[in-house]
């Protein structure tokens, strides 16, 4: 009924001798095989890809630290840059200020030239003028006092008439 | 009962160990077990010639796959394992590995559904490599005398306890270690086998019951077979990544300076 009855129960703890050949040659020729035409090209690939990763993060890491520092020297040069031009900038309103200022100062200056110039003339002016009224009047009074006194000072109508006339020629030497 | 049930199915039941010695295809030489060997041999050999034929920086798919098998065995269980030394060991573990893996997944591929490692013989040749390998590796390294001292003498304890401490040593490193890393193997392919067929077969046996319930339960049995698959699969990696950690170990400490 069972398999043993059949007569070929094998006991699992006993090796079938045939079966330790067959294994042993089937598994030399495995590891003859692949020891020697893939696993060596494995570990040589593993090499190369190690060193391949490796070398590119080296070359990554100095890439990065050239851009770091072409970064901070960008930023060094565009600070020193801005001072500059801020420092320009004040300088230019300083100086435009204090252009401003000269201008100013010169133009008053010549205005209160100008003035006092025409104040000078001004003045020479009626110092003339008043010099030759002065020699004027006197004379005309001169003048006058000689008419009033050669003339008869009985005649009222007379004396009307001499005065209107002095007066009328005094208009006339004044308007010509 | 169970002999009645057999004759109405045709099928063995209960499970036995005489259902993982199917009959000769021609020959002890030629059976599914050494045929199925030679398959995963053929399989990686293939995989890794086609994968890596024409290796670039940037992998392919293929190559991709290839490579991190590659890489978790040599990162994760040599460098780990061993430290820098490991690297140079990394090629033998990585074929170690494969070669367990595939022929434990067997276990779990529709055709095949047994694994070349529930039959002994193959747990053995390798668990055999590695102890070849640990020991020779060991002597090269450090001399027999020095390697038996470092192997079985306990450093700093109080003389008398050699008596006990020297063959508990020599069992623990040079009986136990070769035999539990065969019979580790072994024993996980051989139960998965058997634990699928339990639930496959008799859900079968209970699909053929003339009662209804029993029949009804059946279903259990199948979807449990199913869980147990997706549980082999995960065994299946496990103990190669077990066996190859533990290679790995032991010939860490051939090379190992101290105790």
């Amino acid at each position: 009924m069972y398999v043993a009855a059949e007569g070929v129960e094998h006991h699992p703890l006993v090796p079938i001798w045939q079966e330790l050949v067959v294994g042993s040659i089937a598994f030399a020729l495995l590891c003859f095989v692949l020891m020697k035409f893939v696993m060596p090209r494995m570990e040589a690939m593993y090499q190369a890809r190690v060193d391949a990763i490796e070398g590119g993060l080296k070359r990554a890491e100095a890439a990065q630290a050239e851009a770091n520092q072409l970064l901070e020297q960008y930023r060094a040069q565009l600070a020193e840059v801005r001072t500059e031009a801020a420092k320009i900038r004040d300088d230019a309103r300083a100086d435009a200020e204090s252009i401003r200022t000269e201008i100013l100062a010169k133009a008053r200056e010549e205005s209160d030239r100008i003035i006092a110039a025409g104040r000078d003339s001004l003045a020479v002016e009626r110092q003339t003028i008043v010099r030759e009224l002065r020699a004027e009047v006197g004379g005309l009074a001169v003048d006058l006092a000689s008419r009033i006194v050669g003339e008869s000072l009985a005649d009222e109508a007379r004396r009307k008439g001499t005065v209107e006339r002095f007066l009328t020629d005094l208009e006339s030497a004044g308007a010509r | 009962m169970s002999g009645q049930l057999v004759a109405a199915e045709g099928l063995p039941w209960p499970p036995s160990v005489g259902d993982f010695y199917p009959p000769d295809l021609a020959g002890p030489w030629v059976t599914k077990f050494t045929l199925m060997v030679w398959l995963a041999v053929g399989i990686l050999i293939i995989f890794f010639m086609a994968t890596y034929r024409n290796p670039k920086l940037v992998p392919s798919k293929g190559q991709w796959y290839a490579e991190s098998i590659y890489g978790l065995v040599r990162d994760n269980i040599a460098r780990e394992q061993m430290g820098k030394d490991g690297i140079r060991f990394a090629p033998y573990f990585t074929v170690l590995f494969c070669f367990i893996a595939v022929t434990n997944l067997f276990g779990v591929t529709p055709g095949l559904q047994i694994s070349p490692n529930s039959h002994i013989a193959f747990p053995i040749v390798l668990a055999a490599i590695t102890y070849v390998m640990y020991l020779y590796i060991g002597v090269r390294k450090q001399g027999l005398g020095r390697y038996l001292k470092q192997s079985l003498i306990i450093p700093g304890v109080p003389w008398p306890m050699h008596f006990l401490l020297i063959p508990i040593e020599f069992l623990q490193n040079f009986i136990n270690r070769p035999v539990t890393l065969a019979v580790r193997l072994f024993a996980n392919m051989f139960a998965g086998h058997l634990i699928l067929l339990v639930f496959t077969v008799g859900g079968f046996v209970m699909l053929a019951s003339d009662n209804i319930f029993i029949q009804a339960t059946s279903i259990f049995s199948f979807l449990m077979a199913i869980l147990m698959a997706f549980f082999e699969v995960l065994v299946s990696l496990l103990q190669a990544y077990v066996f190859v950690t533990l290679t790995a170990n032991y010939i860490g400490t051939s090379l190992a300076d101290g105790h």
